[in-house]
């Protein structure tokens, strides 16, 4: 179902996936953000002891989305860890599995606030901002953007709707004619609401375009 | 028993005779022995509490730690009862000091209170739970001798009566010479509550009565106008309403939900030419606008106060002569607790007016009216059990200093709301509340609690006792949002708009359900929505428009099971149908001509086709909660047989789906049996499989896991709120079930939904009474006792669609149009 979304930021044409991965198909480049992995340790370490079970789901999620499109390049958009220690604690297993995935292809670590420097022992490259097919790819979203078009994460971008005394909320894509903002990845990373002062006047009201990530599908909304 | 002097001349001087119930309080007190004491409102029940203590402490005597706690559910209630006391220690110059602590009282006084004690503390039960978790507890508690908890009976109802009775476990062993005295309202069962007060095992505590006060005087109203067939507005009675207003001293109109109490007080608003001073109250407003209302009855200033149950408990404002209850009051305790509300002179009858909203709500009315006449009360039983709670109570006795886990165990088990705990369980428990109990033991280094080398368990940080003292309580609110007047200015197209004052909270989910520009009542006054700002939400005034009601979230207390039986003996019995009013009468007579009125040990069973659709309308009396539960249940069932439900909506009363098959064709040739459809195994995989979805489980769950610590809602020194710093409950909730079904924040989710949000026990009653006993009318049309939940359809929320089907509705039909995307 997600196969019959497009965006198309740029001169390039974009496929969201349900897990909230990006494709870009020109470019053989799969794009993910936020993974946020040891999130769990990271807030145990403050006797929030949250299940600890998030890092493997979220390196299971991202195996299967990289399965489906085989990607040749991986770009990772920034807060791939949830603090700087993440890479030194992760477990054996899940270190090889990541190591793994990076190593299958060519892989970019752009760093975020979480992670300001990339990981040492992962394999692939570090960097702050890339561009592809004429997109920065950045973690934090540029307040104004001239004649740049880009694909950010950073703000866990989410969105609720009300119909007949239901109200579901869920993550989302966000984008209008020049910026598309990516939801987070990572297994527990929520959802700020897209009406919220942190998404003030990032996008044009008459073009911006949602795409809710649903159970089963993605749903497209315009703002 | 007599009274010692001065209390004998300080009674006389008043014209006052100790009443009997008083003396034997006195007599249990002074010998040290724990009591009941069950007496309706204006007993002098506070009084018989005290004054064993009272007594005690007239001797003069050495400041030794605190002599009596007072605890009672409500904060405001505390500085009332220190004011009351007063005046006997006063007027006999008694050497006894009394002092408040509630969540108000400033540290320097905490602290005062910490190095001098006064005799007598009056608290909140979280207050009692937090003294025990100080490491002085045992040293101020040394020479207590009395503990009296005051409200028991609405205390031991909630989770915060399970904690209270844990701190209580351990005011035991800090002082194990002190008595536990109970006062409560009438109720039906006081065997639980005399338990309640014993340790587990013993004897329950004597049961002390008061005298019953006059019958009260209830009237159900009768409306000139047509009682409508469904909603719960009432607006028809308004007129008649604002007579009896008119008529009375001061009136206080209850009703059951926020929403209904500003609808309500807006059309008296409209309807008041007399410009009569009526106010508002409810729990949403601004506490400083509350405490004025409360001042305003207090001087008698005021003609009536419309409000919900934030005015059901507590002192008396005023001379309230008038309860009119808008809505069923839903079961008789409360009515007859809201009906007490008026003339707190035990020899008057009190006087009230039931206002049914719709026709079913006639028969609910016309019910709980004659319990209450006879003074009948709903069963309610202690809430037991809760592994949150206890989690909760494991962090106290840590914060108070190590424990080894035997001694804490044995506590714990002796209080009798855990009676049945199993160390295995408490283990699992001790072990979450150390490491988060899970099975991979990840958290090992990160434990808050570990065992030392003399095998007690010990705090990890110092730093986790002021976490717990910001977290604890078992009050989750939903998430709540404060309203500010804004102010909204548009320059150069530029719209900019400000903040002012509060006027209240809000849900979170309530407001995220508003779009720019949507209006809504609150505070009496309809506003209009200018959006969230870090501090909440902003809102202007729109006097003159129509408000968009905030939706009507149901029956917010269920209907008793009680009440439900009477209601199916009234509408069984047709010679009590001459009580009710003429149009009620008329539309069950039809009823029995156009399909049947079942007997009360019979559940009635319709189906009929209504526009290209069909539909099956059951009646179980069983209230929403667990009519839902069935109507998700047996949605799956028809789903699976063929039939294709498309839907259901649950009322009080009855449950209607809709299908596309023809159920009564179905039914006819024995392709779908009613027997099978109703069957009580319904209970075992299909309520598995429809719970570990359901957002109520999430729902429970989040409640679960912030009352047992995993999710903190305050941080020491930041200025976050709780949702920018934890992570969604939802998504824990997932990763627990897909990772760790076993652990005990899922078993405490699943226990608390059983019991509240799906009502697992009243619906297994149900499927238990009917079987046998349906009794199935194949009709041509829809019946005129199925119109009212016909009604609803549309106007409640429709349960069994995936999001996924709704999300992608919404995006067809919202793409052209404007969104109500938020």
């Amino acid at each position: 179902m997600s196969n019959q979304h497009r965006i198309v930021l740029g001169d390039l044409e974009l496929v969201p996936h349900l897990s909230g991965a990006i494709f870009v198909p020109a470019h053989h480049t799969l794009i993910i953000s936020d993974l946020h992995l040891e999130q769990g340790t990271s807030l145990a370490r403050r006797g929030i002891h949250v299940p600890p079970f998030d890092t493997a789901s979220t390196l299971a999620m991202l195996a299967a989305v990289i399965s489906v499109h085989a990607p040749k390049r991986l770009v990772f958009l920034g807060d791939s860890f949830h603090d700087g220690d993440g890479e030194a604690r992760l477990q054996g297993p899940h270190f090889s599995q990541l190591r793994q995935i990076a190593l299958r292809q060519d892989t970019i670590w752009i760093v975020g606030n979480h992670d300001p420097e990339p990981p040492q022992l992962l394999g692939g490259v570090g960097a702050d901002e890339i561009m592809l097919g004429g997109l920065t790819l950045r973690h934090e979203p540029k307040r104004h953007l001239k004649d740049e078009c880009e694909i950010a994460g950073h703000l866990h971008p989410g969105c609720g709707l009300s119909l007949r005394g239901r109200h579901v909320r869920g993550k989302c894509f966000v984008a209008d004619a020049k910026r598309l903002i990516m939801p987070a990845f990572g297994a527990y990373t929520g959802a700020l609401s897209i009406r919220s002062d942190a998404f003030h006047g990032l996008f044009e009201a008459e073009t911006t375009k949602i795409w809710m990530i649903g159970k089963s599908g993605l749903h497209r909304f315009s703002l | 028993m007599q009274l010692p002097n001065p209390f004998t001349s300080w009674f006389d001087a008043r014209g006052w005779r100790p009443r009997p119930h008083q003396l034997e309080m006195l007599a249990h007190g002074l010998a040290g022995e724990s009591a009941l004491l069950i007496s309706p409102t204006g007993g002098g029940k506070t009084l018989a509490g005290f004054l064993p203590s009272l007594v005690q402490l007239s001797e003069p005597h050495k400041n030794e730690g605190i002599h009596t706690l007072y605890v009672s559910p409500l904060k405001a209630l505390a500085v009332d009862i220190a004011r009351n006391l007063d005046a006997p220690i006063v007027d006999m110059a008694l050497p006894i000091t009394v002092e408040t602590r509630t969540g108000d009282t400033p540290h320097s006084r905490r602290l005062r209170q910490r190095s001098t004690p006064p005799d007598i503390l009056i608290t909140t039960p979280e207050q009692m739970t937090l003294l025990i978790a100080d490491p002085s507890a045992a040293h101020l508690l040394k020479n207590l001798k009395a503990v009296i908890i005051d409200e028991l009976h609405s205390i031991v109802s909630s989770k915060r009566g399970v904690l209270l009775s844990l701190a209580l476990t351990r005011l035991r062993a800090h002082a194990p010479q002190a008595r536990f005295t109970g006062l409560s309202a009438t109720v039906a069962d006081p065997d639980a509550l005399q338990a309640w007060l014993a340790p587990a095992g013993q004897t329950p505590v004597p049961l002390v009565l008061g005298r019953a006060g006059a019958a009260p005087a209830i009237h159900i109203l009768a409306s000139a106008n047509r009682v409508p067939w469904s909603g719960h507005k009432a607006l028809y009675a308004i007129p008649e309403i604002y007579a009896e207003i008119k008529k009375a001293k001061m009136a206080l109109v209850f009703v059951n939900t926020r929403s209904q109490a500003e609808l309500v007080f807006q059309e008296l608003w409209t309807a008041n030419e007399d410009h009569l001073p009526i106010a508002l109250h409810h729990g949403s407003l601004d506490v400083a606008q509350r405490r004025k209302v409360e001042a305003a009855m207090a001087a008698n200033s005021l003609k009536a106060v419309v409000c919900t149950s934030t005015l059901d408990l507590g002192i008396d404002w005023g001379d309230v002569d008038l309860v009119i209850h808008v809505g069923a009051p839903k079961g008789s305790s409360r009515l007859l607790q809201r009906i007490g509300r008026a003339n707190h002179r035990l020899d008057e009858a009190s006087n009230a007016i039931l206002v049914p909203s719709n026709r079913f709500e006639v028969l609910e009315c016309e019910a709980a009216r004659r319990a209450a006449s006879e003074n009948a009360q709903d069963t309610e039983y202690p809430i037991v059990m809760k592994l949150d709670v206890l989690a909760q109570h494991i962090m106290a006795c840590a914060c108070a200093g190590s424990f080894f886990a035997d001694e804490v165990f044995a506590e714990v088990k002796s209080a009798f709301t855990y009676r049945h705990l199993t160390r295995a369980r408490f283990d699992q428990v001790l072990d979450y509340v150390a490491t988060g109990g899970y099975a991979l033991k990840a958290y090992e280094r990160y434990a808050k609690l570990k065992i030392d080398t003399t095998g007690r368990y010990r705090l990890t940080h110092p730093l986790l006792i002021q976490r717990y003292k910001m977290n604890m309580g078992t009050i989750v609110a939903e998430e709540m949002l404060k309203v500010r007047i804004a102010s909204v200015k548009n320059r150069a197209g530029k719209r900019t708009v400000t903040g002012g004052r509060v006027l209240g909270e809000l849900e979170e989910y309530f407001l995220s359900q508003l779009s720019l520009g949507d209006t809504f009542l609150f505070g009496g006054e309809v506003l209009r929505f200018e959006g969230l700002d870090d501090f909440g939400a902003l809102a202007t005034r729109a006097p003159g428009r129509d408000p968009m009601i905030p939706s009507y979230a149901g029956g917010k207390f269920p209907l008793s099971t009680y009440i439900a039986e009477r209601v199916r003996l009234l509408l069984a019995d047709r010679a009590q149908w001459q009580l009710l009013p003429t149009q009620v009468q008329d539309w069950l007579n039809t009823q029995n001509w156009a399909s049947a009125i079942p007997r009360a040990d019979q559940m009635l069973v319709e189906t009929f086709p209504r526009a290209e659709k069909h539909y099956l309308v059951c009646y179980p009396f069983e209230g929403r909660l667990a009519q839902q539960s069935l109507g998700m249940l047996l949605t799956r069932r028809l789903e699976r047989w063929g039939a294709k439900p498309m839907g259901f909506v649950a009322s009080e009363y009855a449950l209607v789906i809709w299908t596309l098959a023809d159920t009564s064709a179905m039914i006819a040739s024995g392709r779908l049996s009613l027997a099978k459809l109703f069957d009580e195994d319904m209970l075992g995989d299909d309520l598995e499989a429809w719970l570990a979805e359901s957002n109520l489980m999430k729902r429970s769950f989040r409640n679960c896991a912030i009352i047992a610590g995993l999710i903190e809602r305050n941080f020491p020194g930041k200025e976050k709120t709780a949702r920018q710093v934890t992570i969604n409950t939802d998504l824990i909730y997932d990763a627990l079930r897909s990772h760790q079904p076993d652990h005990v924040l899922l078993r405490a989710a699943w226990d608390d939904a059983a019991d509240g949000l799906i009502d697992i026990h009243r619906l297994a009653a149900l499927l238990k009474r009917i079987k046998n006993q349906i009794l199935h009318k194949s009709l041509e049309r829809v019946s005129p006792l199925a119109v009212p939940v016909l009604l609803e359809i549309g106007r409640e929320s429709i349960y069994g669609e995936a999001d996924d089907a709704l999300l992608a509705e919404a995006a067809d039909q919202l793409e052209a149009e404007a969104t109500s995307l938020v």
